[in-house]
């Protein structure tokens, strides 16, 4: 049984790395593997378990693009905003999308459903503009079939 | 025992993205199902670089080239292929019977590559590590562990001539000399995959095709210089990447090629993963250190340099994805072959994400000195949907714009500085007659703003005005005195930042002032957007001699910002219009224009 909010593989996991010389931002992976995002209650576990302070690991949370802070929607929707998808119309992509679920990026419906991101170059530029859904890829996205697309996750 | 056929899948990121992986199984499934199981190999192997025509299947021994497949398609390439030996026309990139091209070199966006990075990249299965050692794999470690001394290996990178792919051109060799000199009893070895630039991803598909070659050649260098403990940063945005890496660090501690006494020479040496969390700035080398000690990614002041004392206080040869997948290769075949390739500043080969307004978007590698020209046109095939081409952005957003001028100049680390822009890691994004210069500079400087670690003043307060600026400018709000401003600003940037986020920053802003002048004039003096990109700039309007009045614009427009009767020239009101586009987009006839 675990003693604390985490899972005992997370557990596992920490008492693994916990010697390991820069062990901070691979731990906060693996505990945003587990919760989709890491709360303020998660890191000041992390801060419990390594003896490291609330500030430091706070400093590394905000520094770094890729932790979150706020829990993600039922399906995350991450829309490409790489150079190759920015010339090919990734802003209106966003825009629309935006404009379909009610939420500015960054946002989340109120139902929870949806959340919507704009990233850095998803690595397939071939396929410019694309958006994916929860992993699912969408590539070569033009705006009049977002509407269908959402509707698939309905 | 051999099979008839060898059927290669490929399996990263871009076909993946494409359902390659469930192709890969239906050929599976249906091998079974038609009983020739026991006839075909099916492998998953790493990037093609065709990316615009994935996914992508090759079949061996016929080499035969098919694109755009679908898992559907399984049932007839095995029934087809496979077993009546007769090749499915639709399916391959000609859709041609093979009379024009009889190889798949013959390809025209294969014929100027000379694939040395990427050499084992859509060729071998990178998650079977015999593959790779068939392909030589490993034969370079053994080499430099039982027949060379470590300043034999250091002499041949110096014959070489290998500079630093990740954007700065440092030769490699000093960099490892510096190290193996560098006093102390513990020294690391760093892979740098944290390819921040966006529209890149040259080192992805190494990885993901090639995880070997990097391990290879980390393990010699931690030979040469004497460390027991090397490092590979990768950005967690590549969990495939990751995933072929794992498999093959197992692989290889499985087969005595990691870990203690590699191969019975009673050299030590292990790599471990560390995650990036998205941060471009973690690129910057002494950032990058940081990251892997757990702290926010903020570069140091320098000296002290990395290979002499960094990471953790201890002399570090930090080197990039795609210079780490060249160093077998020279050792296999030594410096001297590769000094024979490439210009007098430049040798051997570079890497290129091709992507933006072009035909055939991919991965490219071409021998240094292959003109931009050849890239955008003979491998590139030119500018899609016969628009006119009107720039390529190399060195990402700390690199320039290139003009139809200069398409000639032979690519090397020298000839794109001396132009302008800079080598960086490979984004080659290629822009049309609808790009807005001013809005690609402020696409980059958002990016490099949104970046910035925010220690030094001149990068993070500078990049900020020079982005109020160009946002002013986008809006229709310049003023003559923003062009001096923003030289003045990017003066300061560039002498007083700390690192080369903030130094390079400016680069796509000055570049394109200088080569598109007059589209900043035509901003701030006209208040017009020759491109019609800026919104803030354009008017839609529809010419009457060209509209028929089939009411079409006006059922789509969703703020009913378009008038008319049936049958008769329509209007926008310009009051009501917010400028979506979707009326142009909408009319058959080109009609509507941007003024």
């Amino acid at each position: 049984m675990a003693q604390n909010i985490f899972s005992d593989e997370l557990n596992a996991f920490i008492s693994e790395w916990k010697g390991k010389p820069g062990n901070l931002i691979m731990i906060l992976h693996r505990v945003q593997e587990e919760f989709g995002y890491v709360s303020r209650e998660a890191a000041e576990e992390v801060s419990k378990q390594l003896g490291i302070p609330m500030a430091s690991i706070w400093g590394v949370l905000t520094f770094y693009h890729f932790f979150k802070l706020n829990k993600p929607g039922k399906y995350n929707i991450q829309v490409c905003l790489g150079t190759a998808c920015y010339l090919k119309g990734g802003d209106m992509i966003v825009e629309e999308l935006g404009k379909e679920i009610g939420v500015e990026v960054g946002g989340l419906t109120e139902d929870g459903k949806f959340s919507l991101e704009a990233v850095r170059c998803v690595g397939c530029c071939g396929l410019a503009p694309v958006m994916t859904i929860s992993g699912e890829v969408f590539g070569k996205v033009t705006k009049d079939q977002i509407h269908g697309i959402l509707d698939k996750f309905a | 025992m051999g099979f008839k056929n060898y059927i290669l899948v490929c399996g990263g990121t871009g076909c993946e993205s494409s359902r390659s992986d469930q192709i890969y199984h239906s050929l599976i499934d249906e091998a079974q199902a038609q009983g020739v199981s026991d006839q075909v190999q099916v492998i998953k192997t790493g990037c093609f670089g065709f990316c615009e025509q994935g996914p992508i299947v090759k079949i061996l021994p016929e080499d035969s080239f098919y694109v755009q497949v679908k898992p559907e398609d399984a049932k007839e390439l095995i029934a087809e292929h496979v077993i009546k030996g007769r090749e499915v026309t639709r399916l391959l990139y000609n859709k041609a019977p093979r009379k024009a091209y009889e190889e798949v070199e013959d390809i025209k966006f294969y014929q100027k590559q000379l694939r040395i990075v990427l050499r084992n990249c859509g060729s071998i299965d990178p998650e079977n590590i015999d593959e790779y050692i068939a392909a030589d794999g490993y034969k370079a470690l053994e080499k430099v562990l039982f027949e060379m001394k470590p300043d034999d290996v250091i002499e041949e990178l110096k014959t070489a001539g290998l500079r630093g792919r990740g954007g700065a051109g440092f030769p490699t060799w000093m960099k490892w000399n510096f190290t193996k000199q560098a006093e102390g009893d513990e020294k690391y070895v760093v892979c740098n995959a944290d390819e921040g630039d966006p529209g890149a991803y040259m080192d992805r598909s190494t990885l993901e095709g090639d995880p070997h070659s990097v391990l290879e050649a980390m393990t010699i260098c931690g030979h040469t210089i004497g460390a027991h403990h090397g490092y590979i940063y990768i950005r967690a945005e590549y969990p495939l990447a990751i995933h072929r890496l794992e498999v093959a660090m197992k692989q290889a501690r499985e087969y005595g090629l990691l870990g203690k006494d590699i191969l019975g020479s009673g050299f030590d040496y292990d790599i471990e993963i560390r995650l990036g969390a998205g941060a471009f700035v973690c690129g910057e080398e002494t950032a990058l250190l940081q990251s892997i000690e757990g702290h926010r990614g903020m570069p140091q002041p320098r000296p002290p340099f990395p290979a002499v004392k960094v990471l953790w206080g201890k002399p570090t040869v930090i080197n990039n994805v795609e210079t780490w997948a060249n160093v077998a290769q020279i050792i296999n075949k030594g410096g001297a072959w590769f000094a024979s390739i490439g210009t007098a500043d430049s040798h051997g080969t570079k890497v290129f994400a091709l992507t933006g307004k072009i035909c055939n978007s991919g991965l490219v590698e071409v021998p240094m000195g292959t003109t931009l020209r050849e890239i955008v046109y003979d491998i590139g095939g030119g500018i899609a949907h016969g628009k006119r081409f009107k720039a390529v952005q190399t060195g990402g957003p700390s690199g320039g714009v290139i003009t139809e001028e200069n398409l000639d100049t032979p690519i090397d680390f020298g000839g794109l500085q001396k132009i302008g822009s800079m080598m960086g890691s490979g984004g080659m994004i290629v822009m049309d007659e609808d790009d807005c210069i001013v809005d690609v500079a402020k696409f980059y400087l958002n990016f490099t703003v949104d970046e910035s670690c925010g220690k030094c003043a001149p990068c993070r307060i500078g990049g900020k005005s020079l982005c109020n600026i160009l946002e002013k400018i986008t809006q229709g709000k310049g003023e003559e005195s923003d062009i001096q401003q923003i030289q003045q600003i990017a003066h300061a940037m560039r002498i007083g930042s700390l690192c080369a986020l903030g130094q390079t920053a400016p680069n796509p802003v000055l570049s394109s002032l200088r080569y598109f002048p007059e589209e900043y004039q035509a901003h701030i003096h006209d208040k017009k957007c020759p491109s019609g990109k800026c919104k803030k700039l354009i008017s839609y309007e529809i010419n009457p001699s060209k509209c028929i009045g089939c009411t079409a614009c006006s059922r789509k427009c969703p703020v009913g910002a378009i008038s008319g009767e049936v049958k008769k020239p329509h209007r926008i009101n310009g009051n009501v219009c917010i400028k979506c586009g979707v009326c142009k987009e909408t009319c058959k006839f080109g009609a509507i224009e941007i003024h």
